[in-house]
């Protein structure tokens, strides 16, 4: 087996996985019906794109695991998403907040993933890239809206920012499976995003008029299977049926 | 307006609608033709937006991707279709907010259906298969009712239901064909699901208020309890098919009627959940303010930002 693609591909797929999965969790209880359809619109995205990844990790693992197993019976240690796509729901501003920050980094990621000398991985970046296009539009305009809305709406839009700013470093570290990747000309250099990235977020966070947050302290260890204390209680619910009823298909 | 005037606009109206004529929003309608459509395409619409909880509340721990990609893009459809219901009621001349304070006062009624709680897996496959079912069942002649905006939403609103049922049916099938277990799960969802399902058609024919000048106005185009027969005779097979037995001692195919005689429906238990006492009213309800409240902060931002916005357009 390929593994340093095949833990590639678990770099790149566990992150659309837990932030769907936090994205799902907001299912009608929106602050508007709009709303709500929009984030359940964004989720549906990043399962379908969960499922293309998945479904070549299965390939490339050839022997008899499926999508699901990946997605559902791994342990808390071997996920490997960026600790950002974790952070809880705590209120509509932090939804925004991760998505926006997620967002950016994710439409960056796959411009240049589309250039994968794996036809695969490239063919799959080219679908996810419209989809993200549309969710880079949807957050980036709400972070204005609350930014620039009300003086409470402002508030919690900034203390989101600040509280989750401490989470968007980790985006640029490379893994050893990264490293591989890359001179193969397979994955994506990330660190030659980071620029970029922050260029695009002060931008959108100066419209939107609050502080770009100037804390050099960073959180990571999401990409080691390090993670938060949240994402135990995100895998408890994501992995309950395969857990209780295991080896059955649904 | 002289009383002669409006009896002679009653009678053009009436006959308009007999011959099967659209009534569009700035047509001339009775009052009580404006009234009842609101009460009944808004509690529709809010039926639409209370039912997404109880499935939303197994998007997080769907078995496998792909249910919960189809359960995901089933209560997105759900949320669709509330909003292009309430959208059709807005014609009537009745705004979203006050629709949406209906609702949460508890002046508004919504599908009793979805005061009942989701306990398993199954009970997803037992929503489509026989909430959507009966849902289909009460919704269809509506792709036909004299109120124009109400009949081409329902039209898109039937298309997708039958998706959603036929996905419903085929969770079903997959557990029934699958583990012991399973199979006990989706029978369990059928026990409990069977009953308030037939409740879904409505109290019967002698107990229902609206039937009768619904009739006339093509809001309905069968009664209750013909309706209720046609969702068992429908259903009754469908569980036979994947060996699923009906929780009812009374079902019978009557070879005379051409049509399953059924047991006696309990319906204390139906007006106990209508009146806003069964298992999961208060808990739905709650869902639903507490959405509506805690979003205010945002609902005020964008309606800020919106002004501001314009204002800066202006002043350019």
């Amino acid at each position: 087996m390929k593994e340093h693609l095949y833990n590639y591909i678990l770099g790149i797929a566990d992150n659309s996985l837990i932030l769907g999965q936090r994205m799902g969790e907001l299912c009608g209880h929106g602050p508007s019906l709009e709303t709500d359809i929009a984030c359940t619109n964004i989720s549906l995205d990043l399962f379908g794109q969960v499922r293309s990844y998945f479904q070549y990790a299965a390939k490339l693992a050839g022997d008899g695991r499926t999508e699901d197993d990946i997605a559902m019976l791994r342990k808390e240690r071997e996920y490997v998403n960026v600790l950002l796509a974790e952070q809880p729901n705590t209120n509509f501003a932090y939804t925004i907040g991760r998505q926006f920050l997620f967002d950016i980094y994710h439409l960056l990621y796959l411009t240049e993933l589309q250039k994968s000398k794996d036809l695969t991985l490239s063919a799959i970046a080219k679908k996810c890239i419209k989809e993200v296009s549309y969710h880079v539009r949807f957050s980036s305009d709400w972070v204005k809206r609350l930014g620039d809305g009300t003086e409470e709406s402002k508030q919690k839009m900034q203390e989101a920012v600040d509280d989750l700013w401490v989470y968007t470093d980790e985006l640029f570290h490379q893994t050893e499976a990264d490293k591989v990747m890359i001179t193969e000309e397979v994955g994506v250099d990330v660190t030659k995003l980071k620029e970029e990235y922050y260029t695009r977020v002060s931008e959108i966070l100066e419209e939107a008029g609050l502080n770009i947050p100037e804390s050099k302290w960073f959180q990571k260890g999401g990409k080691q299977g390090i993670h938060t204390e949240h994402l135990g209680y995100l895998l408890a619910d994501l992995q309950y049926m395969q857990r209780t009823y295991p080896n059955m298909e649904w | 307006m002289s009383e002669e005037q409006i009896m002679s606009l009653e009678k053009y109206f009436e006959e308009r609608i007999a011959r099967d004529e659209k009534i569009e929003p700035k047509d001339w309608m009775p009052e009580k033709y404006r009234q009842t459509h609101i009460r009944q395409m808004s509690q529709h619409a809010h039926s639409e937006v209370v039912g997404m909880l109880p499935e939303g509340n197994w998007i997080t721990r769907a078995p496998s991707l792909r249910r919960k990609v189809a359960l995901l893009a089933k209560v997105q459809d759900e949320a669709g279709h509330g909003l292009y219901l309430y959208s059709a009621t807005e014609t009537l001349g009745v705004s979203r907010e006050e629709l949406y304070e209906q609702l949460h006062t508890g002046k508004a009624k919504y599908s009793s259906i979805f005061n009942y709680p989701t306990l398993t897996w199954a009970d997803i496959g037992a929503i489509g298969w026989l909430v959507d079912g009966a849902a289909i069942i009460n919704q269809v002649p509506l792709c036909n009712t004299s109120y124009g905006p109400y009949a081409r939403a329902m039209i898109r609103v039937c298309k997708e239901e039958s998706f959603h049922q036929r996905q419903g049916y085929e969770i079903m099938i997959k557990l029934a064909n699958g583990t012991p277990e399973q199979k006990e799960m989706a029978q369990d969802a059928l026990n409990r699901w069977w009953w308030p399902s037939l409740m879904m058609l409505g109290p019967t024919d002698d107990k229902s208020v609206h039937t009768e000048q619904s009739m006339k106005w093509k809001l309905k185009r069968k009664t209750n309890d013909e309706l209720r027969q046609q969702f068992i005779d429908q259903t009754v097979p469908q569980a036979d098919l994947i060996g699923l037995k009906i929780p009812d001692p009374d079902l019978k195919w009557n070879e005379e009627r051409g049509s399953y005689d059924f047991g006696g429906i309990d319906w204390d238990e139906f007006w106990q959940v209508v009146k806003g006492h069964g298992p999961m009213n208060k808990e739905r309800m709650k869902a639903r303010v507490g959405a509506w409240e805690r979003g205010a902060w945002v609902r005020d931002a964008a309606m800020a930002y919106a002004e501001k916005k314009e204002k800066r357009k202006q002043a350019v």
